[in-house]
């Protein structure tokens, strides 16, 4: 009995306020725009249901489909979304592992100085940026020192791939530095003896064992990253296409409800397979401790 | 993993954190210029920080989120803690899978799907969106993340102190309230500040959910950064930063004092047996 209340009341607060807000969402990207408030024609009107279902069809997603701009917005999401996670693997690796062969003492020390930037605001962190890349900005005052002459980075996706590895850095390099810090070295060890070359011990013995951590982090910067908004917002300029911004100009300055809907519906689907694979990434992981 | 750092395990970690901290580091020197050009340094001035406790908005704006920041944290480490029970302790219940699915999903979830998705439902139920509809949002986003704090605690706990406590006559739930949950303490600790700060951050979902009279901080800072880079908004920012790093030095030094005492009773318990 007791059991059932533990389990019932965080099982009915997700379903209730997770699960069927998505089944909302894609009922709602089924019906049509009105100009009423809420901007949709209602969903649910029990009273006649046989005109219920007959209002709804998949003129959206046909709409969706045909205009290249949702296209080129959900293929440049994608395309920016990959190159920025392989970008923050390169950058978080090297710096894990530098973490996982530090000084005992001082790795909980350096695990909260890679948590702690992550508690502050993901809007100001991107601000920062703002200042630091536009024309008149403290990098190009920094490299007019050097005779260099004024870079463009701000408005552009360039803008957009740092705003990302640098947002969710810590999110690459916890997951790796776990991975790497359970590493045995005497596995290293015993490869080094066997007259294994640095290089050839590093590609044979130690990425492959930190491919779950490979693989979760990746998850957690790609997954996210697709459907990014403050980011391409505020460092990409009205020159960069990305879905979650098209979401939100759909839904805020458009006021189509229904076309924002089935936008995310697309995103969802789009999303549903690395999600899945996060998920049973984290059972295995969670398996392997016990 | 251990062994010698070499020069360069010790430069990647060294360029890796200074990137993480330069930008925080510039913006929150440059709050402190006197100079309303970002890029030109006017000298040292606190200035901004005076004119922002006169900008009611601003201070209202900021009430807000405070509290719906308390409120949702609340209900959220309650929660989570609740399906990190689930999570680590019942292993077989019909519908588990889709359990811890709902559980793990909503931290990787773009965030504009998870806050249009909770707006939809708050319209479609007649619920009037305001102070309240944000905190839900908030609770049902953060509760994910205290849950996933807390497992993890939970999986490295020592359950023989619990059955020793069990076998002792006490019921379940009074063998957890009175040995599990204080041992757990820290990790529940954590977990509500790790709501808190996220609820206090969120942007996105914030302005999907919420209503006319309760605008967040963090919506209003989008509204001003939109218009340029300012003085003002490196103060507000700061403020944040300042509030957030008080509270996480905080949190790990009392949980270092907790392990330090923890350590000398195990101590004394153990000189005793000897």
């Amino acid at each position: 009995m007791r059991r059932w209340i533990v389990i019932g009341i965080p099982y009915f607060w997700l379903l209730v306020l997770f699960l069927i807000p998505f089944l909302i969402v894609f009922k709602i990207s089924l019906s049509d725009t009105a100009s009423a408030m809420p901007p949709y024609t209602p969903v649910l009107d029990f009273a006649n249901l046989r005109a219920f279902f007959a209002g709804l069809d998949f003129e959206n997603y046909g709409f969706i489909f045909s205009d290249p701009l949702y296209t080129n917005a959900y293929w440049a999401s994608l395309k920016i979304a990959f190159i920025s996670t392989l970008l923050t693997l390169i950058i978080a690796y090297p710096v894990a592992y530098g973490m996982a062969r530090a000084p005992k003492q001082w790795q909980p020390l350096l695990v909260m100085f890679v948590i702690l930037p992550f508690w502050t605001s993901f809007l100001i962190r991107v601000y920062a940026w703002i200042g630091i890349l536009k024309k008149e900005g403290l990098l190009n005052l920094f490299l007019s020192n050097f005779g260099i002459d004024p870079l463009t980075i701000h408005n552009t996706v360039y803008a957009v791939y740092i705003g990302i590895v640098y947002s969710y850095l810590p999110f690459m390099i916890l997951p790796l530095y776990a991975s790497l810090e359970k590493l045995n070295p005497a596995l290293l060890e015993a490869a080094q003896d066997l007259g294994s070359p640095p290089w050839k011990t590093f590609w044979q013995v130690t990425f492959p064992l930190s491919i779950p951590g490979v693989m979760a982090g990746c998850f957690l910067v790609f997954i996210p990253a697709m459907g990014e908004f403050v980011i391409p917002d505020l460092l990409g300029g009205s020159d960069t296409l990305m879905i979650g911004k098209t979401l939100w100009s759909e839904f805020f300055s458009n006021r189509d409800w229904p076309l924002a809907s089935a936008v995310a519906v697309i995103l969802l689907f789009m999303l549903v397979i690395p999600i899945v694979l996060f998920q049973r990434n984290q059972q295995n992981q969670r398996e392997a401790a016990r | 993993m251990k062994g010698r750092m070499t020069w360069f395990n010790v430069t990647s970690v060294a360029l890796g954190f200074a990137f993480l901290y330069i930008p925080i580091l510039l913006l929150v020197i440059y709050s402190f210029n006197d100079s309303k050009l970002v890029t030109v340094w006017g000298g040292w001035s606190t200035r901004w920080y005076a004119g922002l406790l006169n900008n009611e908005e601003l201070m209202k704006a900021a009430w807000v989120t405070l509290r719906v920041a308390v409120v949702s944290s609340t209900i959220a480490t309650v929660l989570g803690l609740l399906a990190a029970i689930v999570l680590t302790r019942m292993n077989r219940f019909p519908g588990r899978t889709l359990f811890s699915g709902m559980v793990f999903a909503p931290l990787v979830m773009p965030e504009v799907i998870t806050g249009l998705s909770l707006l939809l439902l708050f319209v479609a139920v007649g619920f009037d969106r305001g102070f309240w509809t944000l905190t839900l949002a908030h609770t049902t986003l953060t509760m994910c993340f205290a849950a996933v704090v807390i497992q993890a605690r939970l999986y490295d706990f020592d359950k023989s102190v619990e059955e020793a406590a069990m076998d002792l006559g006490a019921s379940p739930l009074k063998s957890f309230m009175q040995v599990t949950l204080p041992i757990i303490a820290p990790s529940v600790i954590s977990a509500w500040l790790l709501a808190f700060t996220l609820s206090l951050d969120d942007f996105v979902i914030a302005s999907f959910t919420t209503g006319p009279g309760a605008t967040t901080l963090p919506m209003k800072i989008y509204s001003q950064v939109r218009l340029g880079v300012t003085p003002e908004i490196n103060a507000i920012s700061t403020l944040m930063i300042g509030v957030v790093a008080l509270g996480v030095i905080v949190a790990a030094l009392s949980q270092k004092r907790a392990m330090v005492r923890q350590q000398a009773e195990t101590r004394a318990v153990d000189a005793g047996a000897k």
